[in-house]
């Protein structure tokens, strides 16, 4: 089964955390994983977007025409990648920073308010991990527990960061 | 780990004890890692050039007295370095050059593209020789294949190209280093290590007699056959049965192969020939398969460079079609089954004709 994902918000944002995140967590589990990154002339505050491809086979294309799932970090995002996502996939909607209506009825759309929950939690930054935890539950990727460890790889010994990512993380997870 | 940072741990697996570069995107990456890891190996040297032109010339001395050595560069940084390679060319010396080529002509744009094809694979620079091209497509084979450069170098004294593209080096994918870093490397014949006790060698690149100069083109000329017979390398993917192959390399191959899975199950018997060395080029096989296959499809990043090659092997015995993204626009898989689905259909392939 060959699942593809596209991560896009704001640089800054951490959405190619997210999609490392996601690759790190497929590779724990043994699974084939490509992480593409946009590559262009990214600053904070631009546009940024990353492709992870998870698969039991090897992958021919890290390129997604028409991806299974999209988060929409920020507004140009969810504008720019609405109309690519696959019939029947889902779209995770960062709903703290999108309002506009969406037009298509054919995907299941999925409403995480990631920056509200993550400053209620006290760490702004971590909306990222909010998201990636709403994500988690409902993908079914790769199991939680592997994001948690990819995570610790991530950030290695900063062990306040990883509890404060773990915390933003779980908020999401249980959301759903 | 990335594709440029895969590229820079192999070739220190391989024992690239010099690196001499000069910053570009899409390939910076490849710089950093080898400032961060091999500059701070003992008895290895990390050089951060004053320009590519540099750069490819302290390639040059390293090798000549012994060292393996690696330069990188994207598209404009090579055309640069080509008189560099030309040198090493006349020289006999062994080097790795890797391309993480980007959309061109001129300064072009960032984004993969292949437009480098013919720079690569005609010699690139002056004068009447050959350099033998690699062009990985996944992570992988970009640490297998920096590996293979280097013993390819060595082996036959030449220098060796590998193209990549930005995609192949911003890309990560999970990947396996089968060596280990050798302890210590034999040392070349041909080293300028010091003459004492020995008649001393030169090393040239001028020849004043055209006679002289003629031999040496034909002792390169007859190392060039050699590695044709010998190293000539390519993969193929379901060609067995196939009315339609498909001809693409590096990371477009792997844009063809998801078209190729989805045109199978839609029942379309299409297979693919993804030539691992660009040069040489694996004419003999593409010949073999024009006896079971009429259509060929050569899909590139770039206007239609490789699609030479092909037909050149074919000898008018197939149809050759093309389809090509310059500029740095990656193609998708939906749309090269697009292109497939056409001509499957209007060469009326479904009928088994």
């Amino acid at each position: 089964m060959l699942i593809k994902t596209i991560f896009a918000g704001f640089g800054g944002q951490g959405v190619m955390s997210m999609g490392l995140n996601l690759a790190q967590a497929a590779m724990l589990e043994g699974k084939n994983v490509t992480y593409l990154p946009s590559y262009g002339a990214e600053v904070r505050g631009g546009t940024a977007n990353c492709t992870v491809a998870v698969s039991d086979e090897e992958i021919a294309s890290p390129v997604a025409s028409s991806p299974d799932f999209i988060i929409a970090m920020n507004q140009p995002s969810l504008v720019r990648f609405q109309n690519q996502i696959q019939s029947g996939g889902v779209l995770f909607i960062n709903s703290s920073l999108i309002e506009a209506e969406i037009s298509r009825g054919d995907i299941d759309i999925v409403r995480v308010p990631a920056n509200s929950i993550a400053e209620k939690l006290g760490s702004p930054r971590s909306a990222n991990m909010v998201m990636m935890g709403a994500f988690t539950k409902k993908s079914n990727i790769v199991s939680v527990s592997s994001v948690i460890e990819g995570l610790k790889s991530a950030l290695k010994d900063k062990q306040k960061l990883i509890a404060i990512n773990e915390k933003a993380l779980m908020a999401g997870y249980d959301l759903l | 780990m990335s594709g440029n940072s895969t590229i820079g741990e192999a070739a220190i697996r391989a024992g690239c004890q010099c690196y001499f570069g000069y910053p570009i995107t899409p390939q910076n990456e490849l710089t950093e890692y080898m400032a961060a890891h091999l500059g701070r190996k003992k008895g290895c040297s990390f050089i951060q050039a004053e320009s590519e032109i540099a750069a490819i010339n302290m390639v040059y001395g390293a090798s000549l007295v012994g060292a393996r050595a690696m330069t990188s560069s994207s598209s404009p940084g090579i055309s640069l370095k080509q008189e560099g390679i030309s040198y090493l060319a006349a020289c006999e010396l062994p080097a790795v050059i890797v391309n993480m080529s980007r959309g061109g002509p001129g300064l072009g744009s960032i984004s993969a593209s292949q437009s480098d094809y013919f720079q690569a694979t005609r010699g690139g620079g002056h004068g009447d020789y050959r350099t033998i091209v690699l062009a990985p497509s996944s992570g992988q084979e970009l640490a297998d294949l920096t590996h293979r450069a280097f013993d390819l170098a060595d082996k036959y004294q030449i220098p060796v190209i590998i193209l990549g593209d930005g995609m192949l080096g911003q890309m990560m994918e999970p990947v396996e280093f089968k060596h280990e870093a050798p302890e210590e490397l034999p040392i070349r014949g041909n080293a300028l290590r010091g003459a004492k006790g020995r008649p001393s060698r030169i090393i040239k690149t001028f020849t004043s007699k055209p006679t002289e100069l003629e031999e040496i083109n034909w002792s390169l000329f007859r190392r060039y056959q050699l590695i044709r017979k010998e190293e000539t390398a390519f993969e193929t993917f379901l060609v067995e049965d196939a009315k339609l192959i498909v001809v693409a390399f590096g990371i477009a191959a792997r844009i063809a192969k998801g078209a190729i899975k989805n045109a199978r199950t839609n029942g379309m018997r299409v297979g693919m020939l993804r030539p691992v060395t660009l040069w040489p080029f694996p004419s003999e096989k593409v010949k073999e398969l024009a006896k079971r296959t009429r259509h060929f499809l050569v899909f590139e990043m770039n206007m239609g460079q490789m699609i030479e090659d092909v037909q050149l092997a074919l000898e008018g015995k197939g149809e050759v079609s093309f389809y090509g993204r310059p500029g740095g626009v990656i193609p998708t898989p939906s749309e090269v089954l697009r292109v497939v689905s056409r001509l499957y259909h209007q060469k009326g392939l479904e009928s088994g004709k």
